[in-house]
């Protein structure tokens, strides 16, 4: 049976370490958003040796590009579900390894290449609910703040929220080389024969 | 009702079509949806879908998008011959586009391959919002809305099979492309699948199948069989609510069907995540107008 939990940014090594693929967890604290561009833009300038905004290992990264409106000078969150993960695969064991970020929130699993940076650093990925804007919106209590944003625009920007009760968020890589969406698919790969002599083809 | 009196009442009812499409699922889909939750028992499914029950109730309630990517707008119209607006009506959508996106609000998905985002949901070239056009008898004028995210459009697919394949490869293209899909797309899917027509038809079928009703079969019964058939096999893979490997993989499948050149046989598959959401407007030449499902 998977278990509940409910963990406070910022994570400890053995706040995550704990979670097994499977576990249910809601996390309060701060969450900041991050898709392909604000990977790319963070590594870049990393490695040029430039100060970035934010500790990426004092949070948790959400792959999000949220919807945002301007009511008189104070951000109001309007949708803020997440976006498809494996597109970050590119960038995001060198962003574990870097940053030591906790734990990642996406939609949809990730590679390899993530889970072994998870196993390494001790680090989990977790699943929010795809399309469930509304419900994440509601969980996200303040916009901190945000950065990038010129240059990146809503979607992509570097969005701070302060979350309470963030999820359900279901553990799917966890920081013992586990992989709940490659086992899944592993699965349905097996059973494609299943499938196609169910609808009759040989 | 004057002609321009007319256009402001379009492009008002065009807004509240894309509003309401954003914001309201579908009861078919939400039905479906909560029928689902009820008879779950897996609690990792459960979780899922009583986030997205949750997620559906809180959209109503606070009227905003039930997801936050509200697509590449896109509009099905029927232009009844008589009605007195015609070809102003591209402008009027473009108008009523950029509107909604600002009060709605839409996420501004249009992205224009050199000069970026142009935050309007209008692209810069005439193509976007993309409009199909039917002309239809009449005094009427229907628009169907269908916002559609990025995530199960990554996922739709097309093969052009060689005809000799027949319905047994139709049936394999369809599996390996929700195979294909695995997670990637928010299942539990709704698959639209167009057979026929050119390399182009057989997209455009797929997507309008997406419109049948949950639990509406195909007029031929031969074809309806095999929808039901073909969702059997496609929730057999297990590949669950979320990918998370529980719970329903699909909970319709839709095929439309049309004629195809002998030498070819395109099987358009576009797959919809939970979130399948569109409205349709019908507005009369007095300006009355109706939003339904």
């Amino acid at each position: 049976m998977p278990k509940e939990y409910y963990l406070k940014t910022p994570l400890s090594e053995d706040d995550v370490r704990q979670l097994k693929v499977g576990d249910i967890v809601y996390l309060s604290g701060v969450v900041v958003t991050a898709r392909d561009e604000a990977h790319k833009i963070a590594l870049e300038k990393y490695e040029r040796g430039e100060k970035l905004p934010i500790n990426f290992g004092e949070v948790a990264v959400y792959h999000c590009g949220p919807v945002i409106k301007k009511i008189d000078d104070k951000w109001e969150v309007v949708a803020a579900g997440p976006t498809t993960s494996t597109r970050m695969e590119l960038f995001e064991d060198k962003f574990i390894k870097i940053f030591k970020t906790r734990m990642i929130i996406g939609k949809g699993g990730m590679g390899s290449k993530t889970t072994a940076a998870c196993k390494e650093v001790g680090a989990i990925y977790a699943a929010f609910t795809g399309g469930a804007a509304i419900l994440a919106a509601n969980a996200i209590k303040k916009v901190k703040t945000v950065y990038w944003l010129e240059e990146l625009g809503m979607p992509e920007a570097l969005w701070v929220f302060e979350v309470e009760n963030f999820g359900p968020l279901i553990v799917t890589i966890d920081a013992h080389g586990n992989n709940l969406f490659e086992d899944v698919s592993k699965k349905v790969r097996e059973r494609r024969n299943i499938a196609y002599k169910m609808a009759g083809v040989d | 009702m004057n002609v321009s009196e007319l256009e402001s009442i379009i492009e008002k009812s065009v807004v509240e079509g894309l509003r309401k499409a954003a914001t309201v699922m579908p009861d078919d889909v939400f039905n479906e949806l909560k029928r689902r939750l009820e008879t779950e028992k897996n609690p990792i499914a459960r979780s899922q879908l009583e986030a997205i029950v949750n997620n559906i109730e809180l959209a109503i309630k606070l009227s905003k998008p039930i997801c936050q990517d509200t697509g590449i707008v896109s509009f099905f119209v029927k232009l009844g011959d008589d009605f007195p607006i015609r070809s102003k009506l591209k402008e009027i959508l473009q108008r009523a586009t950029e509107i909604a996106t600002k009060e709605v609000p839409l996420r501004p998905n249009a992205v224009d391959l050199l000069k970026g985002n142009t935050k309007t949901n209008v692209g810069l070239r005439g193509y976007i919002p993309w409009i199909y056009w039917e002309l239809v008898p009449g005094d009427t004028l229907e628009i169907y809305v269908v916002p559609k995210g990025g995530g199960s459009s990554n996922v739709s697919k097309l093969f052009m099979l060689p005809p000799g394949v027949g319905w047994k490869g139709i049936k394999k293209a369809v599996i390996d492309a929700v195979i294909d899909a695995g997670s990637k797309g928010c299942p539990p899917y709704i698959i639209g699948v167009g057979i026929g027509g050119g390399e182009d038809m057989a997209m455009i079928i797929g997507k309008r199948a997406l419109l049948r009703k949950i639990g509406e079969r195909h007029p031929e019964s031969f074809i309806a069989n095999m929808e039901l058939e073909l969702l059997k096999a496609v929730n057999e893979l297990g590949i669950g609510v979320m990918g998370l490997g529980e719970g329903p993989t699909a909970i319709d499948v839709h095929i439309e069907i049309s004629a195809r050149h002998p030498a070819s046989l395109p099987v358009g598959i576009v797959m919809s995540c939970w979130a399948l959401r569109h409205k349709k407007i019908v507005i009369d030449k007095e300006g009355n107008f109706q939003i339904s499902d």
